[in-house]
């Protein structure tokens, strides 16, 4: 096993035993195979530099390389978009841990051998994020490398398999080329994958959202800083913007847009289909610190009269949520807001059990304009876990969620003490 | 409470204001992101003015009166251009110094860069608890006291703050500065005499001048600035859109930074240099002399403007040494992480805090070694981070649109000449002491 520091620098030998160049870069060639070290840079001072293909290394160590062909047999060097530099794209520079779920820094390389009749092939298997992969770093050329392996031997080691590493590329024409897929970010926890994003710089970032699915951006922007979510959303393109704020719920929408400047949020709107941006607009006049700013348009509504059996036919019929299944709301024959059936009373009822005899006590509603500081308040007086937001005449407009409470909350907290 | 439709209970006065935040909304947003940005470049200029400087700049002013204020427009522009290539470095890029630095020129430089970053910011630290040593003496308070005490106050704001908390106090303690400027206009100075000295250059040819010169420039640009002015704007996340908000943080700075040199200059020239003591060495002997000549009010207020800008010093070097090597080396890193979580992080800041505390409880210290070394520690980095940042903010591919245009360029370089030069001199004259003439501050 030899390490990239290992090997950039070395001296490579041709067959017949002549001096061609120093071994200045390994190229790897995604689109061929991922993890093998395709080409070799072998600089030459002044002369123009040559590039030996794997098939036509015979031997390595570290220090020295054997071809097991002639000099002449080598190219010259052209630069190719779509070959991974390790010197240059890899090392010092910071990848996403698929495995660990976070943003690290390449220090060194480890590579396997793997030797076929005549050559000698090496694979990336390991990227070192740790101590040893810095040792190396620090000592190459200084000190020999038996003493640093000696060094590295005493040392607590933190790999990657190369497998969970992540590229982080900026430029979307090179990401193609070099087969960059952020496909396993899409199977992160929101949460997670807004953590790392907040490690990484501005374009990287947007490279990160462009590369997901509108649902998963949706979901990551959600959980992300709102000056970071406002920066990502203003540099997309309108169209892309609206289908990822179409994919979130319109409070999280009516937010994301109270934060952009009157024209782009206006310009987002009018990609979105009339309906949802109806739904956005209607909360996006209610003030931050209000009811209405806080809840949510969707919601199940019910009439009092239907039974147990009735509404788990309806929800299972209709695609929603199970994640958003707290409760359920009823309404009276004049559609007027008649209580709230949460989900474990809807569990244990008897199938035939009418909605009305299921409803929690008191009766609490809060219209729109009613300050958070009384939503507050009501959760923690009645241990709610929903909450009904209805309008004048009492028919129910919106629900806030006790999740919604907690961020606020948090935020509140967090803001005390600055 | 009444089972039924609980409706709103705002008040009407809450209406009001409501309708009155509606109407301001504008105008607060705006003031709103401008505040959101303001911090770094305010708070890195100000912490310049720390025991070290304020000591070099009294005895600039007591040993040459005015005759050096010229220098401080060449210096501002000299501070504002640095400044601004790493404000402009962390808003385009969203990526603090060490990383930049990492990144395009590798882990040797990088490690390079910390270790003599560090030691320069312990010789720094070493000082800032020498200045509260300094002023605590004057309020008749012995150091073994007030060091102590001042070290733990500064370890324990960093450790249980969060990073927008901490930098409101630095905000706070950066209006205390307004104490110079006070003590300024009871020692009743020539101020048309002093303004004439700002715009026209008087230049003395004798290696002594010449030394003061630089050692004023030295102190005015120094490591830890740039790494945390960068860390500080993508610490609060502004983004390329509120560049001209950050700029303008820079601008302020720089102006209010050297606003106070200025007045330190004119407090001790006007006073100690008229009155024939000429030959002071450090700031607490400043101080002293102003009694008899400016009353003790003045005298009190410059020892406490000692003691703020001290204290402050203490908290943000050990603060961005921590933050700057953690990041540049990869370790997890920054104050609104927990102990547990930044291990390497709190230790760095530790370590700093104690030893740089701990050096000046020595009796008999003679840390006036670990200055000089400081000083030359800071010699050898200055030219090579220097050169860095003018390098980075020159790739346009880093910088896209924000990339230094040819008149930047230009200035940039020759500030950059001109440094390396001048911190040459001073660490030749650290070095070989006599030979040059004596080091003032040291």
């Amino acid at each position: 096993m030899l390490h990239a520091t290992e090997l950039l620098g070395s001296i490579a030998y041709d067959a017949q035993g002549n001096f061609v160049g120093r071994v200045r870069e390994l190229f790897i060639e995604p689109a061929d195979q991922p993890n093998r070290v395709a080409r070799y840079l072998l600089g030459r001072g002044k002369y123009q530099p040559l590039v030996a293909r794997y098939d036509q290394v015979g031997s390595v160590a570290a220090g020295t390389m054997r071809l097991n062909v002639n000099e002449k047999a080598l190219e010259e060097y052209r630069a190719n978009e779509g070959w991974l530099a390790v010197q240059k794209d890899l090392l010092d520079q910071q990848i996403i841990d698929t495995g660990g779920r976070k943003v690290v820094r390449v220090n060194d390389l480890d590579l396997a051998e793997h030797h076929l009749n005549g050559s000698v092939e090496l694979r990336v298997s390991l990227a070192d994020v740790g101590l040893t992969g810095a040792v190396g770093r620090l000592l190459q050329g200084v000190a020999s490398y038996a003493l640093i392996r000696k060094i590295q031997g005493k040392l607590p080691t933190s790999t990657i398999p190369w497998e969970f590493v992540n590229l982080i590329e900026p430029d979307p024409l090179r990401r193609i080329k070099l087969r960059v897929s952020h496909q396993k970010l899409a199977h992160f926890h929101p949460a997670d994958l807004a953590d790392i994003l907040e490690d990484l710089s501005s374009e990287e970032r947007q490279s990160i959202i462009d590369s997901l699915d509108e649902e998963s951006a949706a979901e990551t922007l959600a959980e992300l800083d709102a000056r970071l979510r406002q920066q990502i959303v203003e540099k997309l393109d309108p169209e892309k913007a609206a289908d990822i704020i179409e994919e979130m719920q319109p409070d999280q929408a009516a937010d994301l847009l109270a934060t952009l400047s009157p024209e782009t949020s206006q310009e987002l709107l009018e990609e979105m289909p009339q309906f949802e941006a109806r739904d956005v607009r209607g909360l996006m006049q209610f003030g931050e610190n209000t009811a209405g700013g806080m809840m949510n348009t969707h919601f199940i509504v019910v009439a009092e009269s239907a039974t147990r059996e009735e509404v788990i036919e309806w929800i299972r019929s209709n695609d929603v949520d199970a994640d958003q299944l707290d409760a359920v709301f009823l309404t009276d024959s004049s559609a007027k807001f008649a209580g709230v059936v949460p989900m474990g009373r809807l569990l244990l009822a008897d199938a035939g059990q009418a909605m009305a005899s299921l409803k929690s006590e008191p009766l609490l509603s809060l219209l729109p304009d009613a300050h958070v500081r009384d939503v507050f308040e009501l959760f923690d007086k009645y241990n709610l876990r929903v909450l009904t937001v209805a309008d004048d005449n009492g028919s129910p407009i919106g629900a806030i969620t006790v999740d919604d409470v907690v961020t606020r909350l948090t935020v509140k907290a967090r803001y005390k003490f600055k | 409470m009444d089972p039924g439709t609980i409706t709103s209970r705002t008040p009407d006065w809450r209406d009001r204001v409501n309708k009155w935040r509606q109407r301001t909304r504008g105008a607060r947003r705006r003031l709103a992101l401008f505040m959101a940005v303001v911090g770094p470049g305010f708070i890195t200029s100000n912490v310049d003015n720390d025991a070290g400087g304020i000591s070099t700049y009294s005895v600039v002013g007591a040993t040459y009166g005015y005759a050096l204020l010229w220098s401080l427009i060449p210096m501002t522009i000299a501070l504002y251009v640095t400044e601004e290539m790493c404000a402009r470095l962390g808003v385009v890029t969203g990526k603090g110094l060490s990383d930049l630095i990492r990144e395009e020129f590798g882990f040797r430089p990088t490690f390079f860069v910390m270790v003599t970053g560090f030691l320069v910011d312990l010789g720094n630290v070493v000082a800032e608890f020498a200045g509260v040593a300094a002023s605590m003496e004057i309020f008749h308070v012995s150091k073994y006291i007030a060091v102590p005490i001042a070290a733990f106050v500064v370890w324990i704001l960093v450790l249980r703050g969060t990073y927008r908390q901490v930098e409101k106090i630095f905000l706070i303690a950066c209006l205390f500065y307004v104490a110079y400027i006070i003590s300024a206009v009871l020692a009743r100075p020539d101020w048309l005499m002093a303004a004439k000295s700002v715009i026209i250059p008087s230049f003395q040819f004798n290696a002594s001048y010449l030394l003061m010169l630089t050692a004023l420039v030295g102190t005015t640009i120094a490591p830890w600035q740039f790494f945390y002015l960068q860390a500080g704007f993508v610490e609060k996340r502004v983004g390329p859109r509120q560049y001209p908000q950050a700029r303008a943080d820079v601008l302020v700075g720089s102006i209010s930074c050297m606003v106070i040199v200025f007045f330190i200059i004119v407090c001790t020239g006007a006073t100690l240099y008229v009155s024939g003591h000429r030959n002071i060495t450090d700031a607490k002997q400043a101080a002293e002399a102003l009694i008899p000549l400016a009353g003790r009010g003045a005298s009190l207020l410059f020892a406490f403007g000692l003691l703020n800008a001290s204290l402050f010093a203490a908290s943000i070097l050990p603060l961005s040494t921590a933050h700057v090597i953690c990041e540049g080396l990869g370790f997890e890193g920054g104050i609104d992480h927990k102990f547990r979580e930044a291990p390497i992080f709190y230790w760095l800041y530790t370590i700093l805090i104690v030893v740089g505390g701990g050096l000046v409880l020595i009796p008999g210290a003679s840390y006036l070694k670990i200055l000089v070394f400081s000083q030359v520690a800071n010699g050898v980095w200055l030219p090579i981070v220097l050169i860095f940042i003018v390098l980075l903010a020159s790739r346009r591919d880093l910088m896209g649109e924000y990339v230094n245009s040819t008149t930047f360029s230009v200035i940039a370089w020759v500030t950059c000449v001109v440094m390396i030069a001048l911190t040459i001199v001073l660490v030749l004259a650290a070095l070989f002491p006599g030979r040059f003439g004596s080091v003032p501050g040291l």
